[in-house]
Protein backbone atom coordinates (compact mmCIF):
# COMPACT_ATOMS: atom_id res chain seq x y z
CA UNK A 1 0.00 0.00 0.00
CA UNK A 2 1.29 3.51 -1.07
CA UNK A 3 1.78 5.62 2.49
CA UNK A 4 1.16 9.11 0.33
CA UNK A 5 -1.88 7.89 -0.43
CA UNK A 6 -2.68 7.13 3.31
CA UNK A 7 -0.98 10.38 4.07
CA UNK A 8 -2.24 12.94 1.67
CA UNK A 9 0.77 15.31 0.85
CA UNK A 10 -0.65 18.34 3.26
CA UNK A 11 1.13 18.94 6.19
CA UNK A 12 4.56 17.59 4.38
CA UNK A 13 4.87 19.27 1.12
CA UNK A 14 2.73 22.10 1.80
CA UNK A 15 5.41 25.03 3.19
CA UNK A 16 5.49 26.16 6.08
CA UNK A 17 3.78 29.37 6.28
CA UNK A 18 6.92 32.23 7.20
CA UNK A 19 4.26 35.14 8.34
CA UNK A 20 2.88 35.17 12.25
CA UNK A 21 -0.38 35.58 10.76
CA UNK A 22 -0.65 32.32 8.26
CA UNK A 23 1.87 30.10 11.03
CA UNK A 24 -1.18 30.97 13.47
CA UNK A 25 -3.65 29.90 11.42
CA UNK A 26 -1.39 26.60 10.50
CA UNK A 27 -1.09 26.21 14.08
CA UNK A 28 -4.61 26.78 15.14
CA UNK A 29 -5.50 23.79 12.74
CA UNK A 30 -3.40 21.21 13.54
CA UNK A 31 -4.10 21.74 17.22
CA UNK A 32 -8.31 21.39 16.26
CA UNK A 33 -6.93 18.25 13.97
CA UNK A 34 -5.17 16.93 17.25
CA UNK A 35 -7.40 17.27 19.81
CA UNK A 36 -10.14 15.79 17.51
CA UNK A 37 -8.29 12.51 17.35
CA UNK A 38 -7.56 12.71 20.81
CA UNK A 39 -11.51 13.15 21.63
CA UNK A 40 -12.00 10.10 19.25
CA UNK A 41 -9.91 7.82 20.69
CA UNK A 42 -11.03 8.54 24.16
CA UNK A 43 -12.69 6.06 26.41
CA UNK A 44 -15.19 7.84 28.07
CA UNK A 45 -15.30 7.33 32.03
CA UNK A 46 -18.05 7.33 34.73
CA UNK A 47 -17.30 7.74 38.81
CA UNK A 48 -20.27 7.36 40.86
CA UNK A 49 -20.06 8.01 44.70
CA UNK A 50 -22.89 5.99 46.13
CA UNK A 51 -24.10 7.70 49.80
CA UNK A 52 -27.79 5.58 50.09
CA UNK A 53 -28.62 2.06 51.26
CA UNK A 54 -32.07 2.11 50.73
CA UNK A 55 -33.65 -0.04 48.10
CA UNK A 56 -35.31 2.95 45.09
CA UNK A 57 -31.40 4.99 46.15
CA UNK A 58 -29.68 1.74 44.95
CA UNK A 59 -31.13 1.66 41.82
CA UNK A 60 -29.70 5.06 40.23
CA UNK A 61 -25.89 4.01 41.07
CA UNK A 62 -26.12 0.51 39.34
CA UNK A 63 -28.64 1.00 36.51
CA UNK A 64 -25.70 4.05 35.52
CA UNK A 65 -23.36 2.19 36.04
CA UNK A 66 -24.19 -0.78 34.13
CA UNK A 67 -25.57 1.04 31.19
CA UNK A 68 -22.07 2.60 31.21
CA UNK A 69 -20.22 -0.02 30.74
CA UNK A 70 -22.84 -1.36 28.26
CA UNK A 71 -21.64 1.15 26.15
CA UNK A 72 -18.07 0.64 26.47
CA UNK A 73 -17.45 2.87 29.30
CA UNK A 74 -14.73 2.89 31.86
CA UNK A 75 -17.36 2.89 34.97
CA UNK A 76 -16.94 2.49 38.87
CA UNK A 77 -18.86 3.45 41.73
CA UNK A 78 -17.01 4.30 45.46
CA UNK A 79 -19.56 2.95 47.98
CA UNK A 80 -19.65 5.38 51.50
CA UNK A 81 -21.72 5.35 54.53
CA UNK A 82 -25.21 3.83 54.27
CA UNK A 83 -24.02 2.59 50.41
CA UNK A 84 -22.25 0.07 51.73
CA UNK A 85 -25.76 -1.62 52.43
CA UNK A 86 -25.58 -1.88 48.62
CA UNK A 87 -22.57 -4.60 48.69
CA UNK A 88 -23.35 -6.57 51.72
CA UNK A 89 -23.55 -10.42 50.93
CA UNK A 90 -27.10 -10.23 52.43
CA UNK A 91 -29.02 -7.61 50.72
CA UNK A 92 -31.51 -6.48 52.61
CA UNK A 93 -32.73 -3.33 51.22
CA UNK A 94 -35.80 -1.64 52.22
CA UNK A 95 -37.70 1.17 51.06
CA UNK A 96 -40.12 3.78 53.11
CA UNK A 97 -42.73 6.53 52.90
CA UNK A 98 -41.51 7.80 56.20
CA UNK A 99 -39.96 11.11 55.31
CA UNK A 100 -40.08 10.34 51.42
CA UNK A 101 -43.12 12.43 50.95
CA UNK A 102 -42.58 11.63 46.69
CA UNK A 103 -42.36 7.89 47.23
CA UNK A 104 -45.97 6.80 45.21
CA UNK A 105 -47.84 3.99 47.24
CA UNK A 106 -50.03 2.71 44.65
CA UNK A 107 -50.89 -0.99 44.63
CA UNK A 108 -48.48 -3.30 42.44
CA UNK A 109 -51.43 -6.18 40.94
CA UNK A 110 -55.04 -6.12 40.76
CA UNK A 111 -56.98 -3.57 37.68
CA UNK A 112 -55.34 -1.12 36.07
CA UNK A 113 -57.64 1.45 38.05
CA UNK A 114 -57.09 0.75 40.79
CA UNK A 115 -53.09 0.30 40.42
CA UNK A 116 -53.17 4.34 39.19
CA UNK A 117 -54.69 5.47 42.72
CA UNK A 118 -52.21 7.06 44.98
CA UNK A 119 -52.51 6.48 48.76
CA UNK A 120 -50.35 8.89 50.64
CA UNK A 121 -49.07 7.38 53.89
CA UNK A 122 -49.19 10.27 57.03
CA UNK A 123 -45.95 9.99 58.95
CA UNK A 124 -47.89 9.03 62.26
CA UNK A 125 -48.95 6.00 60.52
CA UNK A 126 -45.93 5.23 58.28
CA UNK A 127 -43.83 5.94 61.45
CA UNK A 128 -45.89 3.52 64.21
CA UNK A 129 -47.53 1.28 62.55
CA UNK A 130 -45.61 -1.80 63.53
CA UNK A 131 -44.23 -3.76 59.63
CA UNK A 132 -44.92 -0.68 57.72
CA UNK A 133 -41.94 -0.50 56.04
CA UNK A 134 -41.70 -4.00 55.02
CA UNK A 135 -45.12 -4.07 53.83
CA UNK A 136 -44.03 -0.84 51.69
CA UNK A 137 -40.85 -2.44 50.94
CA UNK A 138 -42.73 -5.69 49.47
CA UNK A 139 -45.30 -3.60 47.20
CA UNK A 140 -42.04 -2.08 45.73
CA UNK A 141 -40.11 -5.09 44.96
CA UNK A 142 -43.82 -6.58 43.23
CA UNK A 143 -44.20 -3.45 41.22
CA UNK A 144 -40.33 -3.86 40.07
CA UNK A 145 -40.84 -7.33 39.24
CA UNK A 146 -44.29 -7.02 37.26
CA UNK A 147 -42.91 -3.80 35.40
CA UNK A 148 -39.86 -5.66 33.79
CA UNK A 149 -37.37 -3.38 36.16
CA UNK A 150 -34.08 -5.63 37.18
CA UNK A 151 -33.75 -6.45 40.85
CA UNK A 152 -30.75 -4.64 42.25
CA UNK A 153 -28.94 -8.07 43.21
CA UNK A 154 -29.27 -8.39 39.73
CA UNK A 155 -28.37 -5.22 38.72
CA UNK A 156 -25.09 -5.74 41.02
CA UNK A 157 -24.80 -8.87 39.14
CA UNK A 158 -24.44 -7.74 35.60
CA UNK A 159 -22.19 -4.49 36.78
CA UNK A 160 -19.64 -7.08 38.20
CA UNK A 161 -19.75 -9.21 35.03
CA UNK A 162 -19.56 -6.29 32.86
CA UNK A 163 -16.42 -5.28 34.42
CA UNK A 164 -17.98 -2.06 36.84
CA UNK A 165 -14.99 -1.30 39.37
CA UNK A 166 -16.61 -1.87 43.05
CA UNK A 167 -14.27 0.25 45.27
CA UNK A 168 -15.94 0.58 49.18
CA UNK A 169 -14.83 3.13 51.52
CA UNK A 170 -12.72 1.61 54.77
CA UNK A 171 -13.39 4.50 57.22
CA UNK A 172 -17.27 3.44 57.16
CA UNK A 173 -16.13 0.17 57.89
CA UNK A 174 -14.29 0.90 60.97
CA UNK A 175 -16.80 3.76 61.64
CA UNK A 176 -20.13 1.37 61.76
CA UNK A 177 -17.95 -1.48 63.11
CA UNK A 178 -18.49 -3.95 60.14
CA UNK A 179 -16.33 -6.74 59.51
CA UNK A 180 -15.11 -7.06 55.89
CA UNK A 181 -16.14 -10.67 55.08
CA UNK A 182 -19.27 -9.31 55.22
CA UNK A 183 -19.39 -7.97 51.81
CA UNK A 184 -19.29 -9.26 48.54
CA UNK A 185 -15.71 -10.78 47.53
CA UNK A 186 -15.99 -8.53 44.29
CA UNK A 187 -15.36 -5.50 45.65
CA UNK A 188 -12.03 -4.41 44.34
CA UNK A 189 -10.48 -2.13 46.63
CA UNK A 190 -11.06 -0.55 49.70
CA UNK A 191 -9.81 2.95 49.57
CA UNK A 192 -10.32 6.32 51.17
CA UNK A 193 -11.98 9.46 50.17
CA UNK A 194 -8.07 10.80 48.21
CA UNK A 195 -7.62 7.22 46.68
CA UNK A 196 -11.23 7.36 45.06
CA UNK A 197 -11.05 11.35 44.84
CA UNK A 198 -7.82 11.09 42.24
CA UNK A 199 -9.48 8.68 40.04
CA UNK A 200 -12.96 10.48 39.90
CA UNK A 201 -10.57 13.78 38.83
CA UNK A 202 -10.66 12.02 35.35
CA UNK A 203 -13.98 11.19 34.48
CA UNK A 204 -16.00 12.83 32.57
CA UNK A 205 -19.17 12.17 34.33
CA UNK A 206 -19.20 11.95 37.86
CA UNK A 207 -22.06 11.91 39.97
CA UNK A 208 -22.66 12.17 43.80
CA UNK A 209 -26.05 10.07 45.00
CA UNK B 1 -35.35 -8.14 7.54
CA UNK B 2 -33.52 -11.78 8.14
CA UNK B 3 -30.79 -11.61 11.43
CA UNK B 4 -28.42 -14.16 12.37
CA UNK B 5 -29.54 -13.60 15.87
CA UNK B 6 -33.37 -12.74 17.63
CA UNK B 7 -32.81 -11.25 21.27
CA UNK B 8 -36.32 -11.80 22.74
CA UNK B 9 -36.48 -8.30 25.39
CA UNK B 10 -40.24 -8.14 25.68
CA UNK B 11 -41.66 -7.48 29.20
CA UNK B 12 -38.37 -5.98 30.34
CA UNK B 13 -37.44 -2.62 31.43
CA UNK B 14 -34.65 -0.17 31.41
CA UNK B 15 -31.90 -0.59 31.04
CA UNK B 16 -32.40 -4.47 30.74
CA UNK B 17 -32.96 -4.51 27.07
CA UNK B 18 -29.76 -2.28 26.22
CA UNK B 19 -27.84 -4.85 28.54
CA UNK B 20 -28.73 -7.93 26.98
CA UNK B 21 -28.34 -6.12 23.51
CA UNK B 22 -24.95 -5.63 24.40
CA UNK B 23 -24.46 -9.18 25.71
CA UNK B 24 -26.16 -10.59 22.37
CA UNK B 25 -23.87 -8.85 19.90
CA UNK B 26 -20.48 -9.85 22.22
CA UNK B 27 -21.62 -13.43 20.78
CA UNK B 28 -21.85 -12.23 17.34
CA UNK B 29 -18.95 -11.60 14.45
CA UNK B 30 -18.24 -8.03 13.31
CA UNK B 31 -20.76 -7.60 10.51
CA UNK B 32 -23.29 -10.29 11.56
CA UNK B 33 -27.01 -9.22 12.82
CA UNK B 34 -28.94 -9.11 15.41
CA UNK B 35 -32.74 -8.46 15.56
CA UNK B 36 -34.03 -6.94 19.06
CA UNK B 37 -37.61 -7.15 20.00
CA UNK B 38 -38.78 -5.27 22.74
CA UNK B 39 -41.73 -3.14 24.78
CA UNK B 40 -40.08 -1.21 27.00
CA UNK B 41 -41.14 1.90 25.03
CA UNK B 42 -37.81 4.08 26.32
CA UNK B 43 -35.83 1.28 24.14
CA UNK B 44 -36.47 3.35 21.00
CA UNK B 45 -34.35 6.24 21.45
CA UNK B 46 -31.79 4.11 23.97
CA UNK B 47 -30.80 1.45 21.11
CA UNK B 48 -30.70 4.62 18.99
CA UNK B 49 -28.04 6.11 21.13
CA UNK B 50 -26.74 2.46 22.10
CA UNK B 51 -25.87 2.34 18.54
CA UNK B 52 -24.11 5.69 17.62
CA UNK B 53 -22.19 5.66 20.52
CA UNK B 54 -20.65 2.10 20.14
CA UNK B 55 -20.22 2.03 16.49
CA UNK B 56 -22.60 -0.48 15.50
CA UNK B 57 -25.61 0.28 12.74
CA UNK B 58 -28.81 0.37 13.41
CA UNK B 59 -30.19 -0.92 10.19
CA UNK B 60 -33.71 -0.21 11.34
CA UNK B 61 -36.19 0.47 13.93
CA UNK B 62 -39.89 0.06 13.78
CA UNK B 63 -43.09 -0.32 15.95
CA UNK B 64 -45.01 -3.54 15.66
CA UNK B 65 -47.99 -3.29 17.12
CA UNK B 66 -47.10 -2.78 20.45
CA UNK B 67 -44.00 -3.78 20.32
CA UNK B 68 -40.23 -2.14 19.00
CA UNK B 69 -38.05 -4.53 16.48
CA UNK B 70 -34.86 -2.70 15.99
CA UNK B 71 -31.99 -4.58 13.87
CA UNK B 72 -28.56 -4.00 14.87
CA UNK B 73 -25.14 -4.95 12.50
CA UNK B 74 -22.35 -5.69 14.65
CA UNK B 75 -19.21 -3.29 13.93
Amino acid sequence: MNIAKLHPVDHAAEAMPTDLAGLEAWFDRRLDEKLAEREAAKVPSLAIIATKGTMDMAYPPFILASTAAALGWNASIFFTFYGLELLKKDLDLKVSPLGNPAMPMKMPFGPEWLKRINMPIPNLVAGNLPGFENLATTMMEQTVKAKGVPSIRELRDICVESGVRLVACQMTVDLFNYRQDEFIPEIAEWIGATSYLAEARNADVCLFV
Amino acid sequence: MDAKQTLDARGLNCPLPILRTKKSLSALQPGDTLKVVASDPGSLKDMASFCVQTGNTLLSSAQAGDDYEFVIRKA
